[in-house]
């Protein structure tokens, strides 16, 4: 195993163990229930569907729709203040380190598949759409699109997410009779989107995150400030140009260490033959 | 030199921004909402709502 893949598998392992740590109601998939307990009052960084079995805390994502669309609240402070405050201290760390759905996506793309595609026509594009994604579906919809009682649905885990299909929809149903009787178009059409996700994960890199994921959306603004981050020393860097080789969200770290698209799964760190790139998160500078 | 090499205190502000919102929400009372939605089987979100 080389140095790289070696370091790749060390992240992998603080994905998994994060993941596990965060899921750890193990009993809920053998039951077929979810957790119930305080610690739900408690987002978790990375999308994580509040109703898979094994999660302990909220998805920030479906909590922030869950309060927009309430009948007496109209913006969620505790949600958008969870997300400014991790955002701002990590970014999109989290996208590379804590996240179960990336960690999902990750795996994928190591499986042999013909061909694997990296930039393509239309890519950057295609990048902007996660905005779209979190402005429409989870504030616009939930706010505006209401019942008779004045609350909104959770449009982007209802239409959208596939990680609520894969973390909370398949085991809850392959548990629950009652469920399975209930399936229907919308089921259908969630594991659709799964299998998408899947095909395309095994082609490209991280394709939820880089297109769709609202929660990416909103810790990439928080990139370029977060006291996490990283810093390219200009003194060493010959300029060769291996970091964005390495780089399979195909940012230019020399170019911009802190690219909203960075996930800092610290690959170009590793690839970097004369140290030129550090993490940095002191105040000593 | 390393590039862009300042003292993160735009984040640091920003990460105090977000528990002082953090502290309005819960002094609002949205952390029931949160706990609520969070407790109970999101039907929508599994495909069968």
């Amino acid at each position: 195993m080389g140095k790289r893949n070696a370091n790749e598998w060390k992240r992998h392992g603080i994905q998994a163990l994060w993941a596990l740590l965060t899921n750890s109601y193990l009993i809920g998939f053998a039951q077929g229930k979810i957790y119930k307990g305080k610690l739900k009052n408690l987002c978790v960084p990375g999308l994580n569907c509040y109703s898979c079995p094994g999660a302990l805390g909220a998805c920030p994502i479906g909590a922030m729709q869950a309060v927009i669309g309430s009948w007496n609240f109209k913006f969620a402070f505790y949600v958008a203040g969870f997300l400014v405050f991790t955002g701002a201290l990590m970014g999109r760390f989290v996208c590379g380190w804590l996240c179960p759905f990336g960690l999902f996506q990750d795996l994928l793309h190591k499986l042999p598949f013909p061909w694997k595609v990296g930039a393509f026509k239309g890519d950057k594009l295609l990048r902007k759409l996660k905005y779209l994604v979190f402005a429409v579906f989870v504030v616009l919809l939930p706010l505006v699109l209401v019942d008779v009682l004045g609350q909104g649905a959770p449009y982007f885990c209802k239409l959208i997410c596939p990680a609520g299909t894969l973390e909370g929809g398949i085991p809850l149903v392959l548990m629950n009779k009652s469920m399975q009787s209930a399936l229907g178009v919308l089921y259908a059409w969630k594991n659709v989107l799964l299998l998408i996700t899947v095909i395309l994960s095994l082609l490209i890199y991280r394709p939820f995150c880089k297109y769709i994921c609202p929660l990416g959306a909103v810790y990439s603004v928080f990139n370029p400030i977060s006291v996490f981050r990283y810093r390219v020393d200009k003194g060493k860097c010959t300029g060769c140009g291996a970091c964005a080789r390495a780089c399979k969200m195909q940012v230019d770290p020399a170019k911009d260490a802190n690219h909203p698209e960075c996930i800092r799964c610290g690959a170009c760190k590793k690839a970097c033959p004369v140290k030129a790139i550090q993490g940095h998160g002191n105040l000593s500078s | 030199m390393m590039g862009g090499k300042r003292a993160p205190w735009g984040g640091l502000c920003l990460a105090a921004l977000g528990l002082a919102m953090m502290g309005y929400g819960v002094f609002r009372g949205e952390l029931p909402v949160v706990l609520a939605k969070a407790i109970n089987i999101c039907m929508e979100c599994i495909g069968i709502g």
